[in-house]
């Protein structure tokens, strides 16, 4: 019985069951951080704003997306994934998120930066509701661990109005 | 070959290695804020275990088991399958 192959499977067995306990007890570890990420959006210049010949408006402008997201990334972090999206009501949904642009953070050293950029998707509402709306830019995260969970959370940032005109 | 006690000592010490290398790799990933150096740690722990535990080390073999000699073992008989003893019923008690 107690043969080679006994042993060796024995030893497999346990040595990833005890590698299953370290990942949950890294994954656990994440809880004891408690991260205070900043974030900066401003809207530079509004590009054109037009109605489409459809009659969807859409609007492009120049971005200034200014983040540090460093204390997200704990030695159980694998990546971040960050995106800015719009965000406004209008009378027919409560809630219209457009994302503008995203980023792929692969590391601690890269998560602090500050970007000058035109939307990277378009801006572009199903419908004519644009003209002189106020709105959000959101700036939401999802952090992906090496083990365990995935996080998500957001900075909402408020106070921004597209022009009465088209131009 | 491994006798009874080499056995004994074989499953404990690789349960004793592994939890203790376990141990010492958390802490240190933890320590050092790297994933990857706990996971190569363990590694590492996991391979030097199964080069003690696994094979057949002579050291395992200090308890040998001693058999008779079949020269010596064939002087005596061998022993017989017995007849079930008899169960006695109980006889009631004299009053």
């Amino acid at each position: 019985m107690h043969s080679f192959g006994y042993r060796a499977n024995a030893l497999v067995t346990f040595a990833v069951t005890i590698l299953v306990i370290m990942c949950a007890m890294a994954s656990f570890s994440d809880n004891f951080n408690s991260p205070s990420p900043t974030a900066s959006v401003q809207v530079l210049n509004i590009n054109w704003f037009q109605k489409q010949l459809h009659g969807n408006d859409e609007v492009s402008m120049t971005l200034n997306i200014s983040v540090d997201l460093q204390s997200l990334f704990t030695w159980n972090t694998k990546q971040v994934f960050v995106f800015v999206a719009a965000e406004y009501e209008t009378p027919k949904n409560s809630l219209n998120q457009i994302s503008l642009w995203d980023g792929i953070i692969p590391s601690k050293e890269n998560a602090k930066f500050s970007i000058h950029t035109s939307n990277k998707y378009r801006f572009i509402d199903q419908g004519s509701n644009l003209k002189g709306k106020e709105f959000n830019l959101t700036l939401h995260w999802h952090v992906m661990p090496k083990t365990g969970k995935m996080f998500a959370d957001k900075i909402v940032m408020t106070g921004y109005r597209l022009p009465e005109d088209y131009r | 070959m491994m006798d009874w006690q080499g056995q004994k000592l074989a499953e404990q010490l690789m349960q004793i290695m592994l939890v203790a290398f376990a141990v010492v790799a958390f802490l240190t990933g933890y320590v050092m804020g790297s994933f990857r150096l706990m996971i190569l740690v363990y590694a590492g722990g996991v391979f030097l275990t199964t080069l003690i535990t696994v094979p057949n080390w002579p050291f395992f073999n200090r308890h040998p088991l001693k058999w008779l000699d079949p020269s010596v073992a064939e002087k005596y008989p061998k022993p017989q399958p017995q007849e079930p003893p008899v169960v006695l019923k109980k006889k009631p008690a004299k009053k």
